[in-house]
């Protein structure tokens, strides 16, 4: 149990760094809703600068005036769709982790999804394959005995 | 025959995959605005505050449009293929000048030459949040239209000049004069 410890210890840092947010200098909405809102939008906005954080979670100076863009346009009651656009029109749909559904990013949406099921089919199709001739083999040595 | 025939169909669809993702730079996201008008803008000049530089400055003949920064070091890095750019190749280059001090970056000018025909002075960066600008430097190839053509991300090298950017240039004030 000792020995285990630190392991407990890292696995909980490791969840502690789930929930991380860059100081927000922006003041909350007095509607918790528009805040809600807030927060769901800046953790899909993609920072441009560090590829692999959120503009929720970046401290770079683009995420931050970012940020406060869409707290400016979230005040001015665009919708999400029209916020989404804004940045679209300017970054591209790379700055959005959840792609839209296109022609071209079909087999984004939907390839692991049809892997995972040709997979399951080759499984199927090979235990059941093995199991008939198991009892192929099986009948055959049960012939063999009388 | 199939039992070999299929894995190696996917181990050549995969190294197919990773040829071509492994050969692509994640840093340079390709722009939306190529192939269309610049963004508009209005913007106090970096020399002459009381004077605008607008993206109407950008239109009449090929241009690039530079952003820059003395706090950024890729653009102290081609500085000098710029001054090339514009001193022998005669390009006019108009810069946009992100979140910087003036006067530093005035100085820094000064100093190591002035590639641009004018700047602009972006002291908060919301221009450059109109142009996607997502780091510096950046920088824009326009046609005499004022429509953006191109888009350099990070530093211009002598082999981009060379190899991308002169043709393109070329081509398109052919294209200007027709």
């Amino acid at each position: 149990m000792k020995l285990l410890t630190p392991f407990f210890i890292l696995a909980a840092l490791a969840l502690l760094s789930l929930s991380v947010q860059a100081a927000d200098p922006g003041e909350p909405f007095e509607d918790p809703a528009l805040e809600q809102r807030y927060h769901r939008i800046v953790n899909e906005l993609r920072c441009l600068v560090c590829q692999n954080e959120s503009i929720a979670e970046s401290n770079a100076e683009l995420a931050q005036d970012l940020r406060a863009q869409v707290r400016t346009m979230l005040a001015d009651g665009a919708t999400d769709q029209e916020i989404k656009n804004y940045m679209t029109e300017r970054y591209g749909d790379f700055v959005l982790y959840r792609p839209p559904m296109r022609a071209d990013t079909l087999a984004l949406w939907f390839g692991p999804a049809f892997l995972l099921l040709i997979g399951a089919v080759v499984l199927v199709v090979t235990l059941v394959r093995r199991a008939r001739q198991d009892a192929e083999e099986e009948a055959e040595l049960e012939g063999r005995e009388q | 025959m199939w039992r070999y025939l299929i894995p190696l169909a996917i181990l050549l669809v995969l190294i197919g995959f990773f040829w071509r993702g492994l050969s692509l730079d994640p840093s340079e996201v390709p722009s939306p605005l190529v192939g269309r008008e610049a963004p508009a803008f209005a913007l106090p000049s970096l020399h002459e505050p009381d004077r605008l530089v607008t993206n109407l400055d950008l239109a009449g003949e090929v241009t690039l449009f530079n952003v820059w920064g003395t706090w950024c070091p890729g653009c102290h890095e081609e500085h000098d293929e710029l001054m090339r750019l514009a001193e022998e190749e005669g390009v006019r280059i108009v810069g946009l000048n992100l979140r910087d001090d003036r006067e530093t970056a005035i100085q820094w000018l000064s100093q190591v030459g002035n590639p641009f025909e004018q700047s602009g002075f972006d002291g908060d960066g919301r221009v450059a949040i109109d142009w996607g600008v997502y780091g510096a430097p950046e920088t824009f190839v326009l046609d005499h239209r004022g429509q953006i053509r191109h888009k350099h991300i990070g530093p211009i090298t002598h082999q981009d000049i060379d190899n991308t950017l002169l043709p393109l240039i070329r081509g398109l004030e052919q294209e200007a004069r027709e």
